[in-house]
């Protein structure tokens, strides 16, 4: 526990102390500002024009705001995790740090852990810096706070499973690049595949559908807890892990 | 304190370490000395646990390195070929980390950070960053990082490689103060350096133990027989056959072999002499006795060099 902390607080510092938290946290702070800005004044608009007409539809800030706005969040996620996660090994391979880490009184499940969660934090704090526009739907509405939070949840499991497909895709390269370029590819792929189930009904069509990571979100944006949505995410989670734990095994042997 | 049993290293294709075994006492600074690619840094990842051997064991202070690693990565300090640094950390921070890593304790962490930044000489640089730092200067940090938890066991692999001359004998220097604190694998293919700092050497070639040695049996072994190069003319231009000077050579008490190294007109030959005799008077006398001008008589060095290529080649 306290050696995956120590990995931890290592990778936090290297995020923190380059450009690259900054750079992170302001583009996906300028994007989310610019579907917060779309979406609100839309919301703005229909609003004006009901009254106008003097019907009135309900009006509601979670269903008609918070949810397709966190649904594009839970897709920008798939374009920025590639980021986050290409440096964790490649880098250390690189430059060779990676015989400190590996010959430290410290088990491989303890360093992958303690970078995964990292990657993790360094997620939840552009979050953070996007939630703060959030904070004008409070000051300006009364929108229901709880299935924001499964929202938010959900948007966090499911980057802790890409995460951790990421951290095992930057265990078998020495370049940073190409564990970014396949990491994005891999994050598209698990996206797109669910468009297949728009026009194909066959069993393979329903498991594409079933593997991609988007679609699990739904439930979530929606505000409910559906236990079978989190298992999956849970499940990606551990086999990303697995894999990252199985392929420092191997980088051993071949080394 | 090490023992290595019959290990072995294969690759896919190549094979990299095959069936060596050696052993080093506690306290001994011992050399690992081979050509590049001959097998050194396989040993020596097998030894820290980066890496687990194809066959054979190994143990470091009694404890294998297959069954307990967490044990073996304890007591062992390793600084790999190059120094394993981050760059975007400063001096003081590496250090803490890697203290940190290696389990030293809390409230002893900064004691040991001041105390090995001071024995490395980098406390002065213990701000700055280390992308900023010079070669000598991080390999001196890649040295305090190896020491930071007072390991039995420093692996150390071609600590000096890529540093110039002064930086090397400071390294050196540093290390052999190590001594006594550690036992000390130091590998290198610089042999003036094992000669400078080594009790004993193991020399492997080709994946394969070919001498293993105390350094003092080793020179000894290398320079126990004498050779001169002497260049002879006959007195007032007069010529001179070259096999009558041989064979008078040849003639010398102690004398082994006589080399014709003639260069043009002058006469020059190499002296060999027998194990633990010295013939430079004996021949410098017959060359005079025999009415001829000796113009030139100097040792030739048999370098450790020509003994390690020797060692090496033969067993291609």
């Amino acid at each position: 526990m306290g050696n995956m902390i120590v990995i931890c607080q290592k990778e936090m510092k290297s995020y923190f102390s380059s450009p690259v938290a900054y750079l992170l946290m302001t583009m996906f702070a300028v994007i989310f500002g610019f579907f917060f800005w779309n979406v609100v004044g839309y919301f703005v608009f229909m609003g004006m024009q009901q009254q106008m007409g003097g019907r009135s539809f309900p009006m509601n800030l979670n269903e008609q705001v918070i949810r397709p706005l966190l649904s594009n969040v839970s897709v920008i996620g798939l374009f920025l995790i590639p980021l986050i996660t290409m440096r964790l090994f490649a880098e250390e391979k690189r430059s060779g740090t990676i015989e400190l880490l590996l010959t430290s009184p410290i088990s491989d499940v303890q360093i992958l852990l303690g970078k995964w969660l990292a990657a993790i934090l360094m997620y939840g704090a552009m979050l953070l810096v996007a939630g703060l526009n959030f904070i004008f739907l409070f000051a300006y509405g009364q929108p229901d706070w709880r299935p924001m939070l499964v929202a938010f949840l959900g948007l966090m499991l499911q980057a802790a499973g890409l995460l951790a497909i990421g951290t095992f895709i930057s265990t078998l390269t020495k370049n940073q690049i190409i564990a970014g370029a396949t990491t994005f590819g891999v994050c598209l792929l698990l996206w797109i595949m669910e468009w297949v189930s728009g026009y194909e009904t066959a069993t393979w069509a329903k498991v594409l559908a079933y593997l991609s990571i988007v679609s699990h979100f739904e439930s979530f944006a929606k505000g409910v807890l559906d236990s079978k949505d989190i298992i999956f995410y849970l499940s990606v989670i551990f086999f990303g892990l697995f894999l990252t734990a199985r392929s420092l095994e191997s980088l051993r042997w071949r080394a | 304190m090490i023992k290595v049993d019959g290990l072995s290293k294969r690759y896919a294709r190549t094979v990299a370490v095959d069936n060596i075994s050696f052993e080093v006492q506690k306290g001994q600074i011992v050399g690992f000395l081979g050509p590049n690619g001959a097998g050194k840094t396989t040993t020596m990842r097998v030894l820290t646990c980066f890496m687990p051997a194809t066959s054979g064991t190994a143990s470091v202070a009694g404890f294998d390195v297959l069954e307990h690693p967490m044990e073996v990565k304890r007591r062992i300090g390793y600084l790999p070929e190059t120094p394993p640094l981050y760059p975007d950390m400063e001096v003081r921070e590496y250090l803490h980390f890697v203290g940190q890593l290696k389990g030293i304790p809390k409230a002893e962490l900064a004691r040991r950070v001041a105390e090995v930044s001071e024995r490395c000489s980098v406390a002065d640089v213990s701000n700055k960053l280390i992308a900023k730092l010079s070669k000598g200067y991080k390999q001196r940090v890649g040295l305090a990082q190896a020491i930071i938890h007072n390991p039995d066991v420093l692996i150390l692999d071609e600590p000096t490689s890529g540093l110039d001359p002064k930086q090397r004998v400071e390294t050196l220097e540093l290390i052999k103060s190590l001594k006594g604190d550690h036992t000390i694998i130091l590998s290198t293919h610089v042999l003036s350096e094992i000669e400078a700092t080594c009790q004993d050497v193991i020399i492997i070639s080709k994946g394969k133990v070919v001498a293993t040695d105390t350094m003092d049996n080793l020179t000894h072994r290398l320079k126990g027989s004498e050779a001169v190069a002497i260049e002879v003319e006959g007195r007032n231009g007069a010529e001179l056959a070259t096999a009558d000077v041989q064979r008078k050579l040849e003639q010398v008490s102690g004398v082994s072999r006589v080399i014709n190294k003639a260069e043009g007109a002058r006469l020059r030959f190499e002296v060999e002499s027998l194990q633990g005799r010295v013939v430079r008077a004996e021949v410098a006398r017959a060359v005079v006795e025999s009415g001829w001008n000796l113009t030139e008589l100097a040792p030739v060095s048999v370098s450790l060099e020509e003994v390690f290529l020797q060692l090496t080649e033969s067993k291609k």
